[in-house]
Parts: C-alpha cells; sequence; structure tokens
C-alpha cells in the first residue's frame, strides 16, 4: 500500500523527461484525467440533487410530533399525526429480519470458511451469489405463498415481511461475513489448536471474537440494504395507520410503504376557507418520511463504518 | 440494536388521541372493541380514512383496517373470507356473488353503493380552465381520432375559447381501476358507436401515455403540455376541466349532480334482498353523468357476534349523516341522498352474528 | 448482534461417531453439523422459492391461450405463454441494458478515480459518498425521478428525437411528460452506480504495485499506466461487477412503477411513451387486482424474472472464477 516516496520522485523525474518531449502523449493523459474527475463528478450530480430534493422537500415536516405519533385518525388535509408507526413497523421487521438473518448468515460464513470443502461448500458459495440477485418482489410473493399455506389466504403480519427480507439480506450478510473471517490470520487458529481448544471454541472465542467487528459492519451495510424495501412488503405485511409492535399479530406501516401510499393518496380536499387543512399534506409526509428513512440508513452505515475504524486496527 | 432502538423509542410515541378515553362516544348505547379488517378499492381510501377516523373515534378501543388492494383483491379475499368488510368498484358479478354467499351463509350478502365521486375529464392547457366537450368528442380524443386542441370538433363546442394546435397527448391509468372501468361504462353507454371497447378495469387501447394511481396520472398530465386525462375530481389539482354534455347542455362536474345519477337510476332487479346495485342512466338532464360508483360489501350473517356488531356499527356510521358528511369534506365524495341511505340502513341494521 | 454461545439453529441430532480420522469430539462435531446444516438451508431456502415459482406459476404455463386471455387482463387473443411474457423480458433487458451501458464507464471512471487519482486522504471519503447512492431506498428513486429528474431530462428528450431521430433508439415521437423507458434507465444506471464502483474499485486496488511501478519506470504517463497495468488486471472483476449491477436493475421495481408510462411492444424507440414494460413493475403493478389465474401468470413471469437474472448471476460468477484461477491474485 506505501508508495515509496523515493521511487515516487524518481518516477516523477524519468516521466517528466520522457513526457514532455511527447506532447500528444501528455494530452491524452490530461485528457484521460479530466474524464476521470468528470466522471466522479457526474455521479455527484444525481446524489446532490436527490439528497437536495429530499432535504428542500422533506426538513420542513420534520418535527417532534412528525416522529412521536402515528397516522391514527388522521385524514383528509390534517397536518397533523406522523410516521411513528412507520418508523417501528419498519425498525422492528428490519430487526427481526437481522435475528433471523444474521445468525444464519454467519453460521454459513463459518461453515465457508472454517469447514467448507467439496461439492457442498462450492455449491453454497454458488447459490449465496445467485441468492443476492433475487428480484425482492418475487421474495414478497414467496412470502406471501409460504405463509397463506399456514394462516389462511388473509394473513398478514410484521413476520411475513421479516421473512422476505431475509431471503433478500441472508446472501449478503453471507457475502460480507465471509470476506471478515478470511481476513482472521491462520496463526491464531492455530495458536489456539496449541493450547488444546476445541474447534467450535476456537471459532466462537478467536474467530468470532477477532472479526466482531467486521461482522457488524457486514449486519449493519445488510440491513442498511433491505432496510428500504418497499415492493415485498406492501405484498407481505398490508398497510396500516396505528401503531403495532407485535410482529405476528396484525398488519404493520413501514417507512418505504408509508412513502409510497402517501404518494399515491395524491391531494386532499380541502374546502375554501377551511382550516387547518393542507392539499398536499400526503406529499410532504412523503418527503418527510423519505428524509427520515434516508437519515435512518445514513445512521446505520456511518455506525456500521465507525465499528469498523474502533474496533479493527486493534484486533486485527 | 435495531429492537433496542425500537423499544427505547416506543416509550415515547403515541397514537393521536390515544390519551383521551372515549371522546365524543360516551354516551352511545354498544361498547364495541376489537380490530376489524377489510380492504378494496384505492379509490376509497380518502373516504374510509374519514369514516375510520370517525368511527375509531367514538369507539377508541377499536382497529378498523382497510388495505388498499383494489377492487379486484377486495372481492377475492371478501369471497375467501379474508375480510369481514370490503368495498369495490363494481358490484359483484355471479360467479363472485355465489362464491360470497357461501361465506356469508343463509343471511345473503349486502351490498350499496356507498361511495359516490365524479370523476373529471381534466386536462393541461395554459390558460384554459373549462371547456365544453360532448360524449362524441371526449370518446374520439380518448380513443385518438382527434389529435389536436384545435380540432373543428373542439372549437364548435368553446367558440370563446383561444385553442392551441399542440398535439393531444392522451394519459390513462396503467394499473387496473375502477375510475378507468366507470369511465368506458360511461363512454360505451352513451356513445357505443364511437367507443366500442368493451368497458374493463384496463384501459383498451396501446400506445397511450399512462401512470399508476389517481396521483400518478395527475402529476403525468401536469408534466407535459396538452395532456387530458381522467381522475376522481377531488385530485385533479390545478388542472382544467371539461363540462360534459348531456343532451343539449354542458355540467361542470359536482357531488351532488354526480349522485343525482345513482339516485335517478333504477336498482337492479332479481338480486339477493341486501344487494342494491344499480343501473346507471347516464342521460338524466342537469346531471354529471361521469361518476365513479364504489361499492360496500359485508355479509348479512357472521359466525363471530364482535365482528358482525362491528361491521354493523361501521357500516351504520358510515350510512349516517356525519359519515357521509366527514367522507364529502375529506375525499369530495357526493353525500349519498337521504333516499338512498334510507333504503340501505335496514338491510346494514339487520346484521346478525350466527 | 454477536452470535456467541447457542446459536438457534436446531442442531441435527449426532447419529454415530466416525472413529477413524477425525478428531473432533463433544460439542465440536454438533457445531460443525450446525455450520453445515445452515448451508444447506441456504439451498433449501432457495430451492423453495423456486419450487415455489414454479408451483405457482405452473397452472399459467399449461393453460391453454383461450383461458388465459380470458382470465389474465393484459393478455392478448391468440397468443401462446411465451408471446405474452416475450415483450416483458425485452422490455425488462431493454432498460437494464442500457442502465449498465451508461452506468459502466462512469462507475470504472469513479472507481480509477478513488483508485488511483484522488488524492489518497480524500479517496476513502468519497468512495463513501458514492457508497452513498446505495443507501437511498428505490422508492425515493422514485419520487426523485418524477419530481425532478423527469422535467429535467425531458427537452433533452425532445432535442435528441428532433436532431437524432434516424437512430433507432430516439425515433418514434418523444413524450412530451418523459415518463419514458429512456429516464428509467437513467435512474437505473444511478441507482447501480455504487455497486458497480465498489466491486471495480476493489479489484483496481488490487493491482499490484509491481506492475505499476514497472510501467511507471518505463515512462509511462498515468492514463498509459492504467490503461497497460490497472485496467488488464481489473478487466473480468469489472466485468463482474457490471453483471452484479445487471442483476440489480434487472429486478428493480419501485422506481421503474412509479416513473414509467408502460407498453407491451418490442420496441426500441426508448423516448416514447407506452412501448415497454419490466416484469417487476408489471407483477406490482397488475398484482393488487390479481385473481386467479392471472396471479399464476404474473408468478410465472416473476419465474422468467429469476431465470433471467440467475443466467446473469451465473454468468459473472463464471467470469469472477476464471479471473481467479489466470490472474493469482489474493
Amino acid at each position: 500500500m506505501s508508495a515509496d516516496t523515493s521511487t515516487m520522485d524518481s518516477t516523477e523525474r524519468t516521466r517528466a523527461l520522457l513526457t514532455t518531449a511527447e506532447p500528444r502523449r501528455r494530452r491524452v493523459d490530461r485528457a484521460m484525467t479530466v474524464l476521470i474527475w468528470g466522471a466522479f463528478a457526474l455521479a455527484m450530480v444525481p446524489l446532490v440533487s436527490l439528497l437536495w430534493t429530499v432535504l428542500f422537500n422533506g426538513a420542513g415536516r420534520i418535527s417532534l410530533e412528525f416522529l412521536s405519533y402515528s397516522m391514527r385518525g388522521i385524514f383528509g388535509g390534517d397536518p397533523s399525526g406522523g410516521i411513528y408507526h412507520a418508523v417501528t413497523g419498519t425498525l422492528i421487521i428490519t430487526g427481526w429480519a437481522a435475528l433471523v438473518s444474521v445468525p444464519i448468515g454467519i453460521l454459513v460464513a463459518i461453515y465457508l470458511v472454517e469447514y467448507g470443502r467439496g461439492a457442498l461448500a462450492r455449491s453454497v458459495t454458488f447459490f449465496v451469489d445467485v441468492m443476492t440477485g433475487i428480484p425482492s418482489i418475487v421474495a414478497g410473493l414467496f412470502a406471501v405463498s409460504l405463509f397463506t399455506i399456514f394462516f389462511g389466504p388473509g394473513a398478514r403480519f410484521g413476520f411475513m415481511g421479516a421473512v422476505a427480507l431475509s431471503v433478500l439480506m441472508i446472501p449478503v450478510v453471507v457475502r460480507s461475513c465471509e470476506e471478515m473471517l478470511k481476513l482472521v490470520p491462520n496463526e491464531l487458529r492455530e495458536a489456539s489448536y496449541a493450547l488444546g481448544v476445541p474447534k467450535w471454541l476456537t471459532i466462537v472465542r478467536v474467530v468470532l471474537r477477532t472479526s466482531v467487528a467486521g461482522l457488524t459492519t457486514g449486519v449493519l451495510l445488510a440491513v442498511a440494504r433491505v432496510i428500504g424495501e418497499t415492493a415485498p412488503l406492501l405484498v407481505a405485511v398490508g398497510v396500516t395507520d396505528s401503531i403495532n409492535f407485535d410482529a405476528f399479530d396484525g398488519r404493520m406501516m413501514t417507512l418505504p410503504v408509508f412513502i409510497y401510499r402517501q404518494y399515491a393518496q395524491g391531494l386532499a380536499t380541502c374546502r375554501e376557507g377551511q382550516e387547518g387543512c393542507v392539499a398536499d399534506i400526503a406529499l410532504q409526509n412523503a418527503w418527510g418520511a423519505a428524509l427520515t428513512l434516508i437519515a435512518i440508513v445514513m445512521i446505520l452505515n456511518i455506525a456500521g463504518r465507525l465499528v469498523n475504524r474502533w474496533f479493527a486496527p486493534k484486533l486485527r | 440494536m435495531v429492537g433496542a432502538l425500537a423499544l427505547s423509542l416506543a416509550a415515547c410515541g403515541s397514537d393521536p388521541g390515544a390519551d383521551e378515553p372515549n371522546g365524543e362516544g360516551s354516551e352511545t348505547a354498544m361498547d364495541l372493541s376489537g380490530d376489524l379488517n377489510g380492504g378494496g378499492a384505492s379509490s376509497q381510501e380518502s373516504a374510509m380514512e374519514a369514516w375510520r377516523a370517525g368511527f375509531q373515534g367514538q369507539y377508541p378501543d377499536v382497529t378498523v383496517n382497510y388495505d388498499p388492494v383494489g377492487s379486484g383483491g377486495g372481492r377475492e379475499q371478501f369471497g375467501s373470507g379474508a375480510f369481514s368488510f370490503a368495498g369495490s368498484d363494481a358490484a359483484l358479478d355471479e360467479d363472485e356473488m355465489a362464491t360470497a354467499e357461501e361465506i356469508c351463509g343463509a343471511g345473503g350478502v349486502i351490498e350499496y353503493p356507498g361511495y359516490i365521486s365524479p370523476v373529471a375529464v381534466a386536462f393541461n392547457l395554459e390558460g384554459i380552465d373549462t371547456l365544453n366537450m360532448s360524449p362524441e368528442t371526449i370518446a374520439n380524443i380518448f380513443a385518438g381520432e382527434i389529435t389536436t386542441w384545435d380540432d373543428e370538433a373542439i372549437a364548435t363546442d368553446n367558440p370563446d375559447a383561444d385553442l392551441p394546435s399542440t398535439d393531444i397527448t392522451v394519459v390513462h391509468r396503467s394499473d387496473d381501476s375502477g375510475t378507468t372501468e366507470n369511465f368506458q361504462e360511461y363512454l360505451n353507454t352513451v356513445v357505443p358507436d364511437v367507443w366500442t371497447y368493451e368497458p374493463e378495469g384496463i384501459w383498451p387501447i396501446e400506445g397511450q401515455e399512462s401512470a399508476p394511481q389517481t396521483s400518478g396520472v395527475v402529476s403525468a398530465a401536469q408534466a407535459g403540455e396538452g395532456t387530458i386525462t381522467y381522475a376522481d375530481a377531488s385530485q385533479i389539482a390545478d388542472l382544467g376541466t371539461v363540462a360534459v354534455g348531456v343532451g343539449d347542455e354542458f355540467v361542470e362536474y359536482s357531488p351532488e349532480a354526480a349522485a343525482a345519477v345513482v339516485e335517478g337510476s333504477p336498482r337492479v332487479e332479481g338480486t339477493g334482498e341486501h344487494v342494491f346495485a344499480y343501473d346507471l342512466q347516464r342521460d338524466i338532464e342537469g346531471t354529471y353523468p361521469i361518476v365513479l360508483v364504489s361499492y360496500h360489501l359485508a355479509c348479512a350473517t357472521y359466525e363471530d357476534a364482535a365482528t358482525a356488531d362491528l361491521v354493523k356499527g361501521f357500516y351504520t356510521y358510515i350510512l349516517s349523516d356525519e359519515g357521509q358528511q366527514a367522507a364529502a369534506d375529506s375525499a369530495g365524495s357526493a353525500p349519498l341522498p337521504t333516499s338512498l341511505t334510507e333504503q340501505f340502513l335496514p338491510s346494514v341494521e339487520a346484521i346478525t352474528a350466527g | 448482534m454477536t452470535t456467541t454461545d447457542s446459536p438457534p439453529a436446531p442442531a441435527a441430532p449426532v447419529r454415530r461417531r466416525r472413529s477413524s480420522g477425525d478428531t473432533e469430539r463433544g460439542f465440536s462435531r454438533t457445531f460443525r453439523w450446525i455450520a453445515t446444516g445452515s448451508g444447506a438451508l441456504i439451498l433449501a431456502t432457495l430451492a423453495a422459492v423456486a419450487l415455489f415459482l414454479i408451483v405457482r406459476a405452473w397452472p399459467a404455463m399449461t393453460a391453454s391461450s383461450a383461458e388465459l386471455a380470458d382470465a389474465v387482463p393484459r393478455y392478448p387473443d391468440d397468443t401462446s405463454f411465451l408471446a405474452y411474457v416475450g415483450p416483458l423480458v425485452f422490455g425488462t433487458l431493454l432498460a437494464a441494458v442500457l442502465a449498465l451501458l451508461m452506468a459502466t464507464p462512469v462507475a470504472m471512471g469513479i472507481a480509477l478515480f478513488i483508485s488511483h487519482y484522488a488524492p489518497r486522504r480524500l479517496a476513502q471519503v468519497l468512495g463513501y459518498l458514492v457508497d452513498l447512492l446505495a443507501a437511498i431506498p428505490s422508492v425515493v428513486y422514485g419520487l426523485w425521478g418524477i419530481a425532478v429528474l423527469a422535467p429535467a431530462v425531458g427537452p433533452v428528450w425532445l432535442w435528441l428525437n428532433e436532431y437524432l431521430g434516424w437512430f433507432p433508439l430516439f425515433a418514434g415521437g418523444a413524450s412530451p411528460t418523459a415518463r419514458v423507458l429512456a429516464t428509467v434507465s437513467v435512474v437505473l444506471a444511478v441507482m447501480i452506480l455504487p455497486i458497480i464502483t465498489a466491486v471495480s474499485r476493489e479489484v483496481f486496488l488490487q493491482t499490484p504495485k509491481l506492475h505499476e511501478e514497472a510501467a511507471l519506470a518505463l515512462g509511462a504517463t498515468r492514463w498509459e499506466m492504467v490503461r497497460t497495468a490497472v485496467l488488464p488486471f481489473g478487466q473480468s472483476g469489472v466485468i463482474s461487477a457490471a453483471m452484479l449491477g445487471l442483476g440489480r436493475a434487472l429486478g428493480e421495481t419501485m422506481a421503474v412503477l412509479m416513473i414509467l408510462s408502460p407498453g407491451f411492444l418490442y420496441s426500441f424507440n426508448i423516448l416514447q411513451a407506452a412501448q415497454q414494460q419490466t416484469i417487476a413493475a408489471y407483477i406490482a403493478l397488475d398484482f393488487p387486482e390479481a385473481s386467479g389465474l392471472a396471479v399464476n401468470a404474473l408468478i410465472a413471469t416473476g419465474l422468467a424474472l429469476f431465470v433471467i437474472t440467475l443466467a446473469v448471476n451465473m454468468a459473472a460468477r463464471a467470469i469472477v472464477a476464471r479471473r481467479k484461477e489466470f490472474s493469482g491474485a489474493n
């Protein structure tokens, strides 16, 4: 990684010597430098535009009330109410999805790194990669069909959504955790074995301990990946405007679904001179919820990176 | 970690009004509680929100859920028993009625038009707020026969308007929708020789612009100059609207003129005792003929006493003056005329468990 | 979030002890079974998804075209099932491939920028900025596409249509609302940009330092170094990154649903409204109102999408596997 400065200096000098003689090569080099900087700048355009749009449209709606009330009993152009039910729903469903995916994901990663040999391991590696490509709507349809077998056609509850998200999340957890476990030096394992520690204890106490920061990062990034999913939750969890903490009974609202529903609702009817009626309140709600969702995802992302930075160097 | 965050948040959030026990409903005789799940037509969503809010305000222990899954989904899940009540933009056909009767048992099905809303023909033309159009013109525009705004057919009905030569861009619903079906039914009934397509929830013509949901078509119409679309009249924002030709006059949309269509139309014969389906007449003078009529479905008997009481209470509230006014205020729908609610109420009040 | 003792997955019973060559004793053996069982569970899950899709799709694939035309709203008369899925597959591929063509060069540029051009201290932060694009939920992309992007690109599409209309992609009439496949492709391109960038970046960073320094020592400019040392080394990595992006673009639902004005034609006119539709958006659009055989038909289109993404991912993996064999990296 570290570039030797003296080497750099000499190459720099040599290059200067050679390029001055050939302006065409230097022009190409300049042009490509501009292009490559340009590519980066180009990518920043939509990012800045997106964040600005969401911030501009959503910031005005964010308030303590918006974050701490549900939409129960709020209708028409009523500007009160908020997204509390959607925030909790998103956290609960994503939490359950993580609870299902993380143990399985890490165990599969352990299997692949510590045990995996032969045809089974090869096919697991391959199909985990294939699973990362499952379209999210297909995962939703799968969860609905699976649960309607057991709970009848009207079954809609948070855990169904969590299962759909798990199908999307497990492969991401496996991929990132596998990379992290591979980073653990073999010497550590061998030292542990030499002390007579059994393999399972070595894995739990040495390998997992050592890579805990990386695993946390991987898990948080995987959570960030599925927390914004809309389509599977729309078909599997349904909608409600009340707070529901029970993932096994009743519909739940989630932020992405809330955003889509509010957008789809369109304008409210306000009579002329009606007080406390905001015609485009649904759209404002949608932007406000979008801002909240992005904020949650970013917090998770940043948390993941910070965990990695704080713990990684010491333990690696 | 996520779970812990949820728990810590749980301490500070609440449903609005949850702290005020039994608001205005304290004097009510019935004491209702529990969950009531229904769903169906998304056209009714705004009105349903008002009704659910009003009903839950009276009975704070009640939670009514309405899944805006669409009419077809509503009918299907009502027929399978997943929904205790449902909203549908079309009356049940014979097969669906048979399925629903199986679920409902001996008492049969209750079906009545609970939500009536004018469908506006809306356009986006700079500086023009309203245009007169005959049914033929409307059908020809949406069929793609009339392609520019300064076409003779439009100009003759609007001598004073300054029509541009802009191309007409038709925007329709891309999803399967009751609004589309009702709009097509209107065209097919009034000008069957121009609009030859069989009315259904999906737009029959290929190659035109479309967008999902009412808000989608409205925002698409706003995005382009010279667009025309049809949408629930309460949602059309600042788009211009068409005054529709009925007989010799042109009628602007209004909730009252829309409700008058149902009031003036005959009930379909030969159906169950509690089934109020209507054969809409589109040519009654002074009425606004393009209406979205969305039905409410329920069973006359439920196995479960609690569900029976909830459905009965909820539908009674919907048909009350208070309920009708709430929907009119928040969804811009047409309050049902008293002559109709008087017919429907006895059926709803007859809901029993057993 | 740590998994310490007693993971929840059910332990497979230990039937009999193998005596020879096995030094594992007691819980180690159980633990091995649990881990292996989890691996098998993954395979079972994927098999369950595939099986469920096939079972639910089967009635539609075996039904006669008359039955299908009767039950499925958009099913044209007298067409086979393949002819019905065909335009959807075409639309899905067209949108995703266009997105890929737009995203890959830019992503490669960004990856090179972060790995070889940007000041080292800044590189990580800039990389994080690009990753942020991946963190934005697709429904927000949809809102943004409608509210900001479509109005912005509308005039560009009109211009392209007017002056470059002879080019097949830009032929036909340009839509005044810009709710067209071209707009969708741009949104998809933005969405897959961070994925392709992230993978390419890692590959470029793995370029052996010796190769780079050798190139520079021979007097190569920075671009020549990149061209002769970095790009050949990263070539197959970039290809597999692009394939991953393609997989994501193929399955994207909400942004397409909200932006695209759909049609069911084999049409390359990406500036014209009502020409193409993608499978994922089609399912999301029609699923709410579908019943009976129509649901089976929708799931059958979902199966088609699953097979396409499967094929794309398999291709990507095959390429990566080949790269591992040849390059000797890691």
